[in-house]
């Protein structure tokens, strides 16, 4: 399942990175390198396996829904790398 | 004097602070002096807290004044730049977090807050957490104390090479594939990885969630014990964080190890072991046997794909759990003409290059057509990984092991062969998919003067089985005294 520099192209604009052009073809060449050497898990037989997502299996947390303070307006927006009246502000959208 | 405090550990520490013969403010000057003489060379840290720390120090003076005896009130420590700190600057490596201050403290942070600890500032490491060397820090790279030209180990290298340097009595790091053991192993200081879950993850800064736990690295085995009692246990704002009752993990320490029943992995001691790293790993067991402990050979069949599980299995967390970096709550933002273009500007100059080869692996195993074959396949496996710990931890108590094929490699070696650096993991990253708790300690120092670790492995929450015998091997031997040539 070699990755082309086309497919390469594509993963980088589903995860939001633009690639300088002269990068790309080593890019290519590290990812195939990698997905090469993973390939090796097709040896497995894992018929039947069940796949694991967390080490510890802690089911159902629950707790009760009691009304805590949280971090104010002013806290949230601290960090803001632009902001308008207590809100966000991104480039225009539409 | 003043130099001598820096090179003492909490237990040597905590009798003269709560006996008021030292203050809390001349160990902390004593570290803030230590620092400004010797870390521009080194780059342990990225942020120093002067002044906060100067401001603890008062603090837990107030309090040991007041009649407090809690063992870390008035005990300088510091922090791997993955923690959120209030107040503080959180970089986690990167350019997107250059200004980042968090608004909380994590869970970690409070607890050794409330326990009167003081905060030298913030430690190097790879840019979020991805990395075996620090030579992905955004903010230059740090050097092994033992030799300037070695990588300290990573991602937790400025929080190993701080210890090993006595530029903190201890810090917190954290372990997504050995990012705590295999720097406490080039470093020669002790470095612990707990069960998953056994530590509160509430403001560490996402890598791989499934697998991310937080430790400490220390000067000594008990050490460890200390900071563990403080941090462990259950915390509601981490919903992974278990509710299992936390033991006092001193008490584990000095009870004997006859009898004991220690089990050595054939799969770890293969090709690629550097002989100076076998001869004393065995040697560490020899001198475990002599203590009493029974060695027996085992075997974790699966071992070797736990490298292409790890990398699937993180790689696609990463790519997940790092898309929330798009300029707009905080962090770093590149202007742009429309979103999409905003957001593409700011990752790409915000990320550097090992965080785009990850998050790029991980959006494509996890993109339409391909789950199955990569991140549906590497759980199965990953299932069978901890089965074989399973099947080991029926027949022995804890395992023993090296921590990394070779001793620490020099900067620039690994930096442009990714999957190489990769493969450094190999001994480490099993204890991560599995879940299960990994320690390191100094076991020997190669003929270039490097420190060479033992890991020692043991069952979901078997802290207490691997603290204790790493205190009898500590009490045995005197590798923890090696201290690097540093004035």
């Amino acid at each position: 399942m070699a990755l082309t520099r086309e497919e390469v192209l594509h993963v980088a604009e589903l995860a939001r990175l633009s690639l300088r052009p002269e990068v790309v073809d080593l890019l290519t060449r590290q990812l195939n390198d990698i997905l090469a050497y993973v390939e090796k898990l097709q040896e497995v037989d894992t018929t039947g396996v069940p796949p694991m997502a967390h080490a510890v299996p802690v089911l159902n947390v629950f707790r009760e829904d009691e009304v805590a303070p949280g971090l104010s307006r002013e806290e949230g927006l601290a960090n803001a790398p632009a902001r308008e009246e207590g809100t966000f502000v991104v480039p225009r959208v539409i | 004097m003043a130099a001598d405090l820096c090179r003492l550990s909490i237990n040597e520490l905590a009798p003269l602070l709560s006996r008021r013969e030292v203050s809390p403010v001349e160990v902390t000057e004593a570290y803030l002096a230590r620092i400004d003489a010797i870390d521009s060379e080194l780059h342990t840290y990225i942020t120093v807290d002067d002044e906060g720390a100067r401001a603890q120090a008062r603090e837990a003076e107030a309090r040991l004044a007041a009649g407090e005896t809690s063992p870390l009130v008035g005990v300088p420590l510091a922090l791997k730049d993955v923690l959120a700190t209030q107040g503080l600057r959180t970089t986690c490596g990167s350019r997107i977090l250059e200004s980042f201050v968090p608004p909380f403290d994590a869970t970690v942070c409070t607890r050794l807050r409330q326990a009167g600890a003081v905060f030298l500032g913030k430690l190097n490491m790879d840019e979020f957490a991805m990395g075996s060397s620090t030579e992905n820090s955004a903010y230059g790279v740090t050097r092994n104390p033992w030799k300037q030209d070695c990588i300290p180990g990573g991602s937790s290298g400025g929080s190993a090479a701080a210890v090993a340097a006595d530029l903190c009595t201890a810090s917190l790091g954290s372990d997504t594939g050995g990012s705590i053991r295999q720097p406490a192993s080039h470093c020669g200081v002790v470095g612990l990885k707990p069960t998953y879950g056994r530590v509160s993850r509430f403001g560490l800064v996402a890598y791989a969630s499934s697998l991310d736990q937080i430790g400490p690295l220390t000067k000594e085995v008990r050490d460890t014990a200390l900071l563990l009692n403080c941090i462990a246990g259950h915390d509601r704002r981490d919903s992974t964080a278990v509710p299992e009752p936390v033991p006092d993990y001193l008490a584990s320490l000095g009870q004997d190890i006859k009898g004991l029943k220690i089990g050595v992995p054939q799969e770890y001691f293969g090709d690629g072991l550097d002989p100076e790293v076998e001869a004393a790993v065995r040697g560490a067991l020899k001198t475990l046997e002599n203590l009493g402990a029974e060695i027996i050979e085992v075997s974790l069949p699966h071992t070797e794909y736990a490298v292409g599980t790890y990398y699937i299995i993180a790689m696609a967390e990463a790519s997940s759990n790092l898309a929330r970096y798009d300029g707009v709550k905080y962090g770093f933002r590149a202007p742009g003409n429309n979103l999409m273009e905003m957001y593409t500007q700011t990752r790409t100059q915000g990320f550097g290059a090992e965080v785009c080869r990850r998050i790029m692996l991980g959006t494509y195993t996890l993109s339409a057509g391909y789950y199955d074959a990569y991140y549906r396949k590497a759980s199965q496996v990953r299932t069978l990984l901890r089965r074989d710990f399973d099947q080991a931890f029926a027949t022995c108590a804890v395992l023993a092991t090296p921590v990394a094929p070779t001793p620490a490699f020099r900067l620039g070696e690994k930096v442009d062969d990714p999957l190489t650096m990769y493969l450094s993991d190999i001994f480490t990253i099993s204890a991560n998919l599995a879940g299960i708790p990994g320690l390191s300690m100094p076991c020997g120092v190669s003929q270039g003067g490097l420190p060479i670790g033992l890991q020692l492995l043991g069952p979901h929450f078997g802290e207490p089985e691997i603290l204790q015998v790493a205190y009898a091997f500590e009490q045995a031997t005197d590798f923890h005294r090696k201290k690097p040539p540093l004035p």
